[in-house]
């Protein structure tokens, strides 16, 4: 069972406090979207072995939405981040690297 | 036979008697005794009937690893089957009876499977009962049941009392043997936060019972100092009676605590589960001791050559006048050695080592006891207990060398440490060849969210047997797992232990080596599950490879031991028919929990009326007294009806229906979601979250709104009211609310994040009260305060004010075609205002109705219902209400999905209403609409179906509204609807609004 | 004019803790950016109090400020004074944006006193409770059981707790059975 740091009020908050939102950082298509990105963007999803970007509610805590950089293979934590953003900052990205050197965004 | 000793027991006070039962028959013990030791005591050496062939079987082990004494303990509501008498400890009044046998222990029909037992092989099931397939429901397993398994299950509730309790800790330490104790000593003196739990209701394992000495005094002073000193620290907890049970992800840990087991019906907890957060936990869980597989080794009176020593030493009981001990170690010695000092006789010691020394075999020989190198035991004499065994040459095939009379055979086949609780979590595991056991690698230790290991094994858990090494490693293990945490106060002392180490075991997996079918068939494995060397080795014959599969096909290791004495033992058996290492064939996965835990403890507090949360309105105990009948909406309980005195359900609804539509009543409307959004975005907002255009919505009006997902699906419906410029008051559907919110700052935190716009859940704030009925304005101009003319206060409008001394909030919506206000009230005070208006209008009759009533009368006017007319696949315009979904907005939340193909074909399914041709028949919900025609796997074709079906009092006739394929075609059309015997009612094809279509009674 | 009542009646329970239902309490709740020093000056004007800091609770008077989010404050105060609050509040805070809304009636909040009221609530919370670990000063959100609540310490041996107004019976029904006598763990100590 998962502890996620809540980036918003600083609790270390264990899964049962939290209510898990899927794949982060999914573009919105909206009207005007062709089908194929439309399908994409309702239904693909990834779920990658390893290195993984997740949207994560403190449900039960401050109800804040917040983003995990999390290895679905070891569960590491490698950081939270503010929901606000459409990537991972640096600073997640530089502790994705430093953890796993041979792993690449995907595109 | 077993008895008690005249003299001893370390754990045992001779001056408590306990008195308990056994099948029946009354027994006495002492405190102190556990209830196995107490039965041997008493001579009651046979204590079951093994799962398969129904074997007599006796008293094994002495600790959690027990895999035959199984007894069911208790009676009625507190009866538990599969309890393990070793690890129960006795308390006066116990009762327990032994399991799988009939008609009783001594003499057991089911015995006879013993004798077919060549007919019984490994995967029998599979083979025998694959056809026909009727026969396995409704002859072979029936009958397979009632033969075969465990004790039966509790048919009435359990009158005892769980919870959990969530602890966090820096270092848990699992198990309080010397190994534990020392690590938990030195982390807890670095400045760490430790938790150390033991399973027995005694710290020290069997250090006493071995004879270790440390720094020079004896095991049992030098375990009490290190409690006393542990004791002592603020940030030291020690629990016994308390196991850990599993590890799991970011060191997660759960403990079993049986805090009430000795005094049921008592204690004020049964069981506590502990869901403990550790940053480290180090396991000091010890060993456990490999038994011998040789023919009839599952006799009652062969046991562990360690629990042969423990019953001596702890409790004072001889398992026998006779015991040979056969070993393939050192460690045997000290049995014989604990058996001669008890003053029983060791006929001999068989050592399957063909040159056994040192000390301790020096010490044995010094007794005079017979020692016999390269021997072992071909098979074991006597049926219900041994009797003798017969001794052959451990290297041959068996040839009997001599017959030797004993009572007790103890084994002793090395020890394993038990790597359950490293391996959980996926700590992995490395073959030990000198030692023969799988042990930890500290290596490859389970990680945390830091990406470290989490885990750290002290002691005999590590691998090491002897003790001088075992305490190095505690101590180390103590303090590296403080360290790792930030404590840290210098390198501690380790203690010195006397003696030297064992010398090395033999690797001893078949005895004798050369076994043949004949033996290898009576040897078992599994005491458990029946599982004998020819098991395995037919299943390598026939193909498995996997030791999974394995373990499925031959039922090795699998019930309440999980394999605790068998796996080693059966993972050798496999690994030589395949000719393959043992590492390659490798283990079947550890699962949690280490011992089978109470599900009790697994439900903890959630039980009776704390089993799930009930959410209850302000009014909540009015409709309780009047006598409401519940149903539930979400959480909420809401009044269904109020039957009055002998009145039906049926009749309950129809007249407050009747009474409502023509005078007044009164709905508590509480659980309607309310939720404010505010801010200078707020329209903006609303606009993308409503199909409807809201932002052209007057300050003081209501608009019926709806809410799709993003796939174009509707999921949820209210009135949206406009309470100022920027600042907007959305009703949801009861029990929507929660979504609603949810979903509302899904899109503001995580997509929209630019727009100014604060939202509330306000939901519980108010109560809200419905007065519907053609008399509802009279009333509340009674109650006075406020202008709710038709000019003041038109339909679809709002006023705040003061009624009857409460301020209230008014809107004039209606959800069942009459003049309707609904009142919102801060729900300190909704019980008071419901009860004035009760008080007022009781002169016009007026009616509490409940959510039937409600369902029935917005149904005669056609409106839908979230989760009746709607299941996550329709859109708002299968339900006519595409007036709602704005043409102008260039967005909303489901605008792009309703544009698909699919969304837009005419054939799909639209709403109707349906009148039967027969007035009186109520269709039932769900019904399908059939074509007469058969689809492709020749079931017959629908159209449609069923969505919401009443008895309408006020039309006095069915009324249905359905959802059918390209409805809206159909006016006029009569339908079949198939019932469920088979018949056919024919309905037609109507508009859904079945009263007052020009929306005239709430005009007014 | 009637007055209102909580939804549990002054009920209360003595065991190993004392249950206690809080009674009536005036609750306003803001929605704003705390980070924002105009609100801030704006809140403190109203209540005489500092916004307190992440999962603090700060105090003016009879007014206790507690910290619910980055975004969320919810103030207590006497029931009869939350109106005169929310005016005050309302009219600081004017041309910010902000929402502030009376929601005395939306939560109840439940009185643990006692020796033990940690273990009590660490039968139901995912928090680690332990002295030193959580303290008087410090506001929690989380769960108890699995009812949504909001907790903190007055003191060792007094601590309140706030659910919403509907769950609050169950709740109670909940703390009452988890501090029953003989029933507390004794871990912390």
């Amino acid at each position: 069972m998962l502890i996620l740091r809540c980036p918003y009020c600083g609790v270390d908050a264990e899964e049962t406090d939290l209510a898990p939102g899927g794949e982060a950082h999914l573009t919105r298509h909206g009207p005007g979207s062709d089908d194929a990105e439309f399908r994409d963007y309702l239904f693909q999803r990834r779920n990658p072995r390893g290195v993984h970007f997740e949207r994560w509610r403190h449900a039960f805590g401050c109800g804040k939405w917040f983003h995990a950089a999390r290895c679905t293979q070891t569960l590491e934590v490698f950081g939270t981040y503010s929901a606000q953003c459409s990537e991972p900052p640096e600073e997640i990205m530089t502790a994705i690297r430093t953890r796993r050197p041979d792993w690449e965004m995907p595109a | 036979m077993s008895s008690r000793l005249a003299t001893g027991g370390r754990r045992i006070d001779r001056s408590k008697r306990l008195s308990f039962s056994f099948n029946g028959t009354k027994l006495t013990g002492f405190e102190g005794d556990t209830l196995a030791s107490a039965l041997l005591a008493n001579g009651q050496d046979l204590v079951g009937r093994s799962f398969k062939y129904h074997r007599p079987r006796g008293i094994v082990a002495a600790g959690a690893e027990e895999p035959n004494a199984l007894v069911a303990l208790g009676q009625g509501d507190r009866m538990e089957p599969n309890q393990r008498a070793t690890i129960t400890e006795l308390f006066d009044g116990l009762s327990a009876r032994s399991q799988n046998h009939w008609p009783s222990l001594q003499f057991d029909i089911g015995a006879i499977n013993a004798r077919l037992s060549r007919f019984l092989p490994a995967g029998f099931y599979y083979k025998t009962f694959m056809q026909p397939r009727a026969a396995w429901k409704h002859l072979f397993e029936p009958v397979i049941r009632k033969s075969a398994g465990l004790g039966p299950a509790p048919t009435q509730g359990d009158p005892d009392r769980y919870e959990y309790f969530y602890a966090h800790t820096d270092v848990l330490v699992a198990g309080g043997g010397i190994a534990g104790l020392a690590a938990a000593r030195a982390a807890a003196e670095a400045g760490a936060r430790v938790l150390l739990v033991e399973q027995d209701s005694r710290f020290g394992g069997r250090s006493a019972t071995d004879g270790v000495v440390i720094d020079g005094t004896d095991a049992e002073a030098w375990v009490a100092e290190q409690v006393a000193a542990l004791s002592a620290m603020p940030n030291v907890d020690l629990r016994l009676r308390t196991m850990a049970a599993g590890v799991y992800d970011h060191g997660y840990v759960t403990l079993y605590e049986r805090a009430g087991d000795r005094d049921p019906g008592a204690a004020p907890v049964r069981h506590r589960l502990w869901r403990v957060r550790a940053g480290r936990t180090v396991t000091a869980t010890g060993a456990i001791e490999r038994p011998i597989s040789f023919a009839g080794n599952d006799r009652p009176g062969v046991m562990l050559a360690s629990a042969v020593r423990d019953y001596i030493d702890l409790y004072a009981v001889s398992p026998g006048d006779r015991t040979v001990v056969v070993t393939a170690t050192d460690d045997g010695y000290r049995t014989a050695l604990a058996v001669r000092d008890a003053g029983l006789d060791v006929p001999a010691v068989l050592d399957t080592r063909p040159d056994p020394k040192g000390p301790l075999v020096d010490a044995v020989r010094a007794r005079g006891i017979r020692v016999e190198a390269g021997r072992g035991i071909a098979k074991v004499r006597g049926t219900r207990r041994v009797t003798g065994v017969d001794i052959c040459a451990q290297a041959g095939e068996g040839a009997v060398i001599e017959h030797v009379p004993c009572e007790c055979v103890a084994m002793a086949g090395g020890w394993s440490p038990v790597v359950h609780l490293w391996s959980h979590c996926g700590g992995k595991l490395l073959w030990d060849e000198t030692a023969h056991h799988f042990r930890p690698d500290p290596d490859r230790p389970p990680t945390g969210a830091d990406g470290q290991g989490f885990a750290v094994t002290a002691g005999t858990a590590s691998g090491p047997m002897d003790t001088g090494a075992a305490l190095a490693d505690a101590v180390e293990a103590g303090h590296r797992a403080a360290k790792a945490l930030g404590h840290d106060k210098g390198a501690p002392r380790i203690p010195q232990a006397d003696g030297t180490a064992d010398g090395p075991p033999a690797a001893v997996w078949m005895m004798p080596h050369g076994a043949g079918p004949e033996l290898r068939g009576k040897a078992f494995l599994d005491f458990q599950n029946d599982v004998k060397v020819s098991d395995v080795q037919l299943a390598a014959q026939e193909g498995y490879q996997s030791v999974e599969h394995t373990k499925r096909y031959t039922t090795l290791g699998m019930a309440t031991d999980q394999g605790k004495l068998s796996n080693i033992n059966g993972l050798a058996i496999l690994s030589d028919s395949l000719g393959a290492p043992i590492p390659e064939v490798g283990t079947t996965t550890f699962r949690p929990p280490y011992t089978p835990i109470s599900l009790g403890a697994v439900a903890g507090e959630a039980r009776g009326s704390l089993f799930k949360p009930v959410r209850r309105t302000p009014i909540h105990d009015w409709h309780a007294d009047a006598g409401a009948v519940w149903e539930p909406v979400g959480d909420w309980r809401r009044p269904y009806c109020y039957p009055k005195d002998e009145e039906s359900h049926r009749d309950a609804v129809n007249r407050e229906i009747t009474a409502t539509r023509s005078g007044v009543g009164l709905l508590d409307a509480s659980t309607l979601g309310k939720i404010i959004v505010s801010g200078p975005d707020a329209a903006a907002f609303l606009d993308l979250t409503y199909t409807n255009m809201m932002s052209s919505l007057k300050v003081g009006r209501c608009r019926y709104g709806l809410m799709c997902t993003e796939n174009g699906f509707l999921f949820d419906d209210g009135v949206v009211v406009r309470l100022s410029e920027d600042s907007f008051l959305c009703h949801t559907t009861s029990g929507g609310s929660d979504r609603v919110h949810a979903w509302m700052e899904e899109w503001l935190q995580t997509e929209w994040w630019d727009l100014k716009v604060w939202t509330s859940n306000v939901t519980e704030q108010f109560g809200q009260i419905a007065i519907v009925g053609p008399k509802a304005r009279s009333v509340l101009e009674r109650l006075g305060g406020m202008d709710l003319s038709a000019e003041a206060l038109p339909f679809m409008a709002m006023a705040e004010g003061t009624l009857g001394g409460i301020g209230v909030r008014i809107f004039r919506i209606s959800f069942s075609g009459e003049l309707s206000y609904e009142i919102a009230v801060p729900a300190g005070r909704a019980r008071a205002l419901w009860d004035m208006l009760l008080a007022e209008g009781a002169a016009d009759g007026i009616t509490p109705y409940g959510t039937e009533a409600l369902h029935v009368m917005r149904a005669e006017k056609g409106y839908i219902m979230i989760g009746d007319e709607t299941d996550g696949t329709v859109i708002p315009q299968d339900l006519n209400l595409g007036w709602a979904v704005s043409k102008k907005k260039s967005d909303f939340i489901g605008k792009r999905a309703m544009e698909r193909s699919a969304l837009t074909d005419p054939d799909r399914k639209q709403l109707v209403g349906l009148e039967t041709e027969d007035p009186a028949l109520v269709l039932p919900d769900g019904a399908h609409a059939v074509s007469g025609q058969t689809n492709r796997f020749g079931q017959q074709e629908t159209l449609g179906h069923v969505t919401s079906t009443y008895w309408s009092p006020t039309l006095n006739r069915s009324i249905a509204m359905a959802l059918v394929s390209g409805g809206s075609r159909r006016m006029g059309e009569t339908l079949d609807f198939s019932l469920e015997d088979g018949r056919i009612a024919k309905a037609r094809v109507v508009d859904p609004v079945f009263l007052d279509k020009d929306g005239e009674r709430q005009n007014v | 004019m009637s007055e209102a009542v909580t939804a549990l009646a002054g009920a209360t329970y003595e065991g190993a803790v004392t249950v206690a239902d809080g009674g009536l309490t005036g609750m306003v709740q803001l929605r704003a950016d705390l980070a924002d020093a105009a609100v801030a000056t704006a809140v403190k004007a109203a209540t005489g109090a500092d916004l307190p800091d992440r999962r603090r609770i700060s105090a003016a008077k009879e007014q206790r400020l507690l910290w619910m989010s980055p975004d969320e404050l919810l103030i207590l105060t006497d029931h009869g004074a939350a109106p005169d609050l929310v005016k005050r509040l309302s009219t600081e805070l004017t041309g910010q944006h902000a929402l502030v809304l009376d929601l005395s009636d939306a939560r109840s909040r439940i009185r643990l006193s006692g020796q033990g009221v940690r273990e009590v609530l660490a039968k139901g919370a995912p928090v680690d409770l332990a002295p030193g670990r959580f303290e008087p000063g410090e506001v929690r959100r989380t769960r108890i059981g699995q009812i949504a609540a909001a907790f903190w310490l007055l003191s060792e041996t007094e601590a309140e707790v706030i659910c919403f107004r509907s769950v609050a019976p169950f709740l109670f029904d909940w703390l009452s059975t988890a501090a029953r006598p003989g029933s507390l763990p004794g871990h912390f100590r």
